[in-house]
């Protein structure tokens, strides 16, 4: 749900990193923040284990400037990917307006993948939301890994709909902003249609 | 996309208003209007201690976190919830199912009976505010939300290459 405030002439978008556990929705997240100017972003909220297994989200707000006099943000928000934390994920899916889903290229991760897509459809359908109306696109992570399923076997199994997809070395900043950069231009064109 | 939010000057004012009302009323160091989302509507008073930003986004998790419990007890929600610190205490409630009030008070100074009594009468009061701002929101999405115009679209565009290097 984007925020369009005319008075204070602000607009806040929420995007939401969503995923199977460990794919490094969190390590995306991790690398804006760490390329960002200071004066561009806000604190980087983990809400985490001891273990740095993300337990209900992260948060970090990036700011784009002034545009046309109003002061443009993306929320950027990620989910816990492991599969009981689902009541968080529904939560944290409130409002959103642009999803990227980070897919782990590992051969053995291929199920856990197609399951927490699937999840992310049941969970948008819960808030009245279908995938194909949204600024969705897709991030294959761990391009480096050398036991990875072959980028037209991951687009036959998890891109039906050929939304933009990227691949990706997220630890080393490879395609994470490629990524951030399609989803939130798809969101400012969705804004005006 | 999902329904959105948008604040036209003269409803933000008239929230303004309320809010400082609600303030000086209860003599609380803050007030807060988050969206259930996790954005900042707006605030009142001393908040320049406070990153705003995280703090909106953590008490709409928060709030949400605790619908969950309810969920899981029977309840629908938990209408408000109160947070005691040894100084600074936190009192949140509902507006209209929407949109989420804070009071943060110091307990030295404002007292929790008040603080309740009085946001419970500000969140009456804003709601008839914000079911206007609904309504005309659903009347805006039937004929197609007004957007920003193409000039905004390239803006932003090359704004986020420059930034997102």
């Amino acid at each position: 749900m984007s925020v369009i405030n005319y008075a204070s002439r602000e607009i806040t978008f929420k995007i939401v990193y969503y995923g199977p556990g460990l794919g490094g929705k969190t390590t995306n997240i991790k690398y804006i923040y760490s390329k960002v100017a200071p004066n561009m972003k806000g604190k980087l909220i983990s809400l985490a284990t001891e273990l740095d297994r993300t337990l209900f989200f992260d948060f970090l707000p990036v700011e784009i400037g002034e545009i046309k006099g109003f002061k443009t943000r993306f929320h950027l928000y990620t989910v816990p990917g492991q599969v009981y934390y689902n009541a968080s994920r529904k939560i944290i899916l409130k409002g959103v307006d642009g999803i990227v889903f980070v897919a782990d290229s590992q051969i053995e991760r291929l199920e856990d993948n197609v399951e927490s897509m699937e999840n992310l459809y049941e969970n948008l359908a819960a808030h009245g939301l279908d995938i194909r109306n949204i600024p969705f696109v897709i991030q294959y992570n761990k391009r480096d890994l050398p036991n990875i399923t072959p980028i037209e076997e991951l687009e036959r199994l998890l891109n039906p709909t050929k939304v933009p997809s990227f691949e990706a070395i997220a630890i080393q900043g490879v395609g994470v902003f490629e990524t951030l950069k399609a989803v939130s231009k798809m969101i400012i064109r969705e804004m005006n249609k | 996309m999902g329904s959105d939010l948008n604040i036209l000057e003269a409803q933000f004012w008239a929230v303004n208003d309320i809010l400082n009302k609600l303030l000086n009323a209860t003599n609380a160091t803050a007030v807060l209007l988050i969206d259930k989302a996790g954005q900042l509507i707006t605030s009142a008073g001393n908040t320049s201690t406070i990153d705003l930003t995280a703090f909106a986004s953590l008490a709409a998790a928060d709030f949400a976190a605790t619908s969950q419990l309810a969920l899981l007890i029977g309840e629908k929600e938990f209408s408000t919830l109160f947070h005691q610190g040894e100084r600074e205490s936190l009192y949140v409630c509902m507006v209209e199912s929407r949109v989420i009030l804070v009071v943060i008070f110091n307990s030295t100074k404002a007292t929790l009976g008040l603080v309740r009594v009085k946001a419970n009468q500000a969140s009456t009061e804003l709601s008839k505010i914000f079911r206007a701002i609904f309504e005309q929101i659903e009347r805006q999405m039937k004929g197609g939300l007004p957007g920003l115009g193409e000039d905004f679209t390239q803006e932003a565009e090359s704004e986020i290459d420059n930034l997102f290097k």
